[in-house]
């Protein structure tokens, strides 16, 4: 057995333990956990397929962005975990039923004719970030730009949706603050002075 | 690695709309609430300043830029102007209403500009990946302009049953996007037909393909049974956006549809002309019976939309030269006929009354004759009844569908029809027959006077003299297939 043919055992492994300790964690910030595990080892078998580009981003935008915000909404929310696991037992067959189709189609798909396909031929080896800017910035270029229109516009939509300038909130104005005059903010009186009292 | 010269020309009026709504957004930014009727200028002046582009860029001949993924022929340049003017006048039509309801804001005017540039991109798309982004740019800003009313509990729902239900369509029209390109090989519009009219392996990927993209795309349309959304939204959205929703968009999904079935899947004509047929019948019948039972204005012209739409599909699927010409001209004139009933609606509303019910039309006639007569010219177009346009757009569409041979479908497209003008011609009793509930008086500014009063006297002139416009339908659809 090569060592590519072993880690990528030990990484099948690792991920396989890791997807089912997501489902049978009791504590969710454990479940979430494991799920950055699952991904990290589904980054590293990319890595092997020589994937890079995808095991990459992989780690950054799933373990580095969408994982850490689960992980503050999990440990911000005060979930009742009683409450979730109700009728787990329940459902139970229903996800075995499902469950057991899919393996059955994928079994389907994968067995009859692909297995004799063999690999596509890759071509020239270069590293597919290179290949993927590549045509990106060239034949693509047309999409990739609309693309960032489209970006523009759901953070357009999303500020416009959701920034709310209430009426009843205080707010400082600095620059009426600096520009304020000492006649704005004291004001002399004149008042006659009072004589003592006798006595004091 | 070989990779043309980028050729920039044909995009020029993309571009400058592009840039002009980002100023427009940067500009907004630093103004106040009382001098927001700057951005309202300057984003009519975008409008125009992208039509006298089109126009003095537009070539008679077919373009093409970024390696065959963007096209310029004259179907393109000739949608682009009546989207245009279209948005112009949904701007227009809309000032009051939106300054009466705090709405007057910068991102209204921002979002609008950029749903266009959504359409013109549907418009000129020549690759499958194109035509899916532009359609995300505008659906994107429908759903955030539909919401812009926040404080609406409908609007909001309507909002998110668009939302849901676009993206759920989005999805199968990438899925069968996808099938498409695993049978063929291609997302390039040219190269797909190609493909299919030599002939691929897998003929089943191809069909099942197709009929996920067809029903993507009546989702987007808006037949039947795909037509869910519609009504909820029409009623539920500020009614300028109903009104913009209602017709340039339209232009777009023409567009969407030609480009797809007339032109990459032309090979398959006789697969998806049964679908069309299912879905066109269904539209006019959901759409025109539907409408029958309906109290809110907004609402029945949403099935009446679906209604529409079912009719323009009859062009499309007849498959030929004729049919294709004769849907353009069909959804010209429906966005026409879309634009002067919505803007009477949006003329009778003021703060705090919507004038979305039935009888809120009653008596108008004694109200105000003028405006009473051109909602009278727009029902009768809606309807079907001569002399105004309405009637010619239906019987050309017709006529294309007799020539195919399908004369039973023609005579239930007719029958149909003659059960959508009861509740056409019962706008028009309300308004004539009865006493007026509201007493209010209707004044419009002058501007929105003029443009109804040019928007009824289009529908009537176009009805009497069809030929020009019909004309210029068929060269565009000869030239540029």
């Amino acid at each position: 057995m090569s060592f590519k043919v072993f880690i990528f055992y030990f990484f099948s492994v690792v991920l396989l333990l890791a997807a089912v300790r997501v489902i049978t964690a009791r504590n969710p910030v454990h479940s979430a956990l494991f799920l950055v595990l699952a991904f990290f080892t589904a980054a590293g078998l990319w890595m092997l397929l020589e994937a890079e580009f995808l095991a990459i981003s992989l780690v950054l935008v799933y373990v580095g962005a969408v994982m850490v915000l689960f992980l503050f909404v999990v440990m911000m929310l005060d979930i009742n975990l009683e409450e979730l696991r109700q009728g787990f037992w329940d459902y139970l067959p229903h996800g075995l039923i499902v469950g057991g189709l899919m393996v059955v189609e994928m079994a389907m798909v994968l067995g009859a004719r692909y297995t004799e396909a063999g690999w596509a031929d890759l071509g020239e080896q270069v590293s597919n970030t290179k290949a993927l800017g590549q045509v990106l910035y060239t034949q693509y270029v047309y999409p990739f730009e609309l693309a960032a229109v489209l970006l523009l516009i759901a953070i357009v939509a999303a500020i416009a949706l959701t920034l709310r300038r209430r009426k009843d909130t205080k707010y400082q104005n600095p620059a009426k603050q600096v520009q304020v005059k000492r006649g704005d903010r004291v004001r002399l009186v004149s008042m006659p002075a009072e004589k003592a009292k006798k006595g004091e | 690695m070989d990779f043309p010269v980028v050729e920039l020309s044909p995009l020029y009026p993309e571009i400058l709309l592009l840039i002009l709504a980002s100023g427009i957004l940067l500009l907004d930014v630093l103004l106040g609430d009382e001098r927001r009727f700057i951005t309202y200028v300057l984003a009519l002046l975008t409008l125009l300043a992208c039509g006298a582009l089109t126009v003095f860029t537009g070539e008679f001949r077919t373009t093409y830029a970024f390696g065959g993924m963007f096209v310029d022929d004259v179907l393109a340049d000739a949608l682009k102007f009546v989207a245009y003017i279209s948005v112009f006048v949904v701007l227009v039509y809309s000032r009051a209403y939106l300054i009466g309801r705090n709405l007057f804001q910068g991102e209204f005017f921002v979002l609008v500009l950029f749903a266009l540039l959504g359409m013109m991109v549907m418009i000129s798309a020549h690759h499958f990946l194109v035509l899916y982004l532009g359609l995300e740019i505008l659906s994107l800003s429908l759903y955030a302009l539909v919401a812009l009313h926040r404080d609406s509990a409908v609007a909001t729902e309507a909002a998110m049953k668009y939302f849901v239900l676009g993206a759920l369509a989005s999805g199968m029209l990438l899925y069968g996007i996808s099938m498409l390109y695993g049978a063929t090989g291609a997302l390039d519009i040219e190269t797909m037909a190609r493909t299919l009219r030599e002939g691929v392996e897998a003929p089943m990927v191809v069909v099942l393909g197709l009929v996920f993209v067809v029903a993507g795309l009546a989702f987007k349309l808006g037949a039947a049974p795909f037509h869910m959304w519609v009504p909820d939204v029409y009623q539920g959205a500020p009614t300028p956006v109903t009104l913009f929703i209602g017709t340039a968009p339209k232009l777009a999904s023409f567009a969407f549809a030609m480009r797809l079935l007339a032109e990459a899947l032309q090979p398959l004509l006789a697969d998806w002309r049964d679908m069309l047929m299912i879905l066109a019948i269904l539209s006019m019948l959901v759409g025109n019976v539907a409408a029958i039972a309906q109290t809110n204005i907004k609402r029945m012209l949403a099935y009446s939309a679906i209604a529409h739409m079912g009719f323009m599909l009859l062009g499309i699927l007849s498959g030929t030269i004729n049919g294709y010409s004769s849907a353009m001209f069909y959804v010209l004139t429906y966005v026409a006929m879309g634009l002067g009933s919505f803007g009477i609606i949006l003329l009778l509303a003021r703060e705090g009354f919507e004038a979305e019910n039935l009888e809120d039309f009653k008596g108008l006639n004694a109200r105000n004759p003028w405006y009473a007569f051109l909602m009278l010219l727009f029902m009768f177009s809606l309807a079907g009844i001569p002399p105004t346009v309405g009637f010619y757009a239906k019987l050309s569409v017709l006529e294309a569908v007799v020539k195919i041979g399908h004369t039973w479908l023609a005579v239930v497209a007719v029958l149909l029809s003659l059960v959508g003008a009861f509740y056409y011609l019962r706008i028009v009793k309300l308004m004539y027959f009865d006493a007026p509930v509201d007493q209010a008086p209707v004044a419009p500014q002058a501007d929105v006077g003029l443009l109804l009063s040019a928007n009824g006297a289009a529908i009537l002139l176009l009805g009497i003299f069809p030929q020009p416009l019909m004309a210029l339908c068929a060269h565009a659809v000869l030239v540029s297939l």
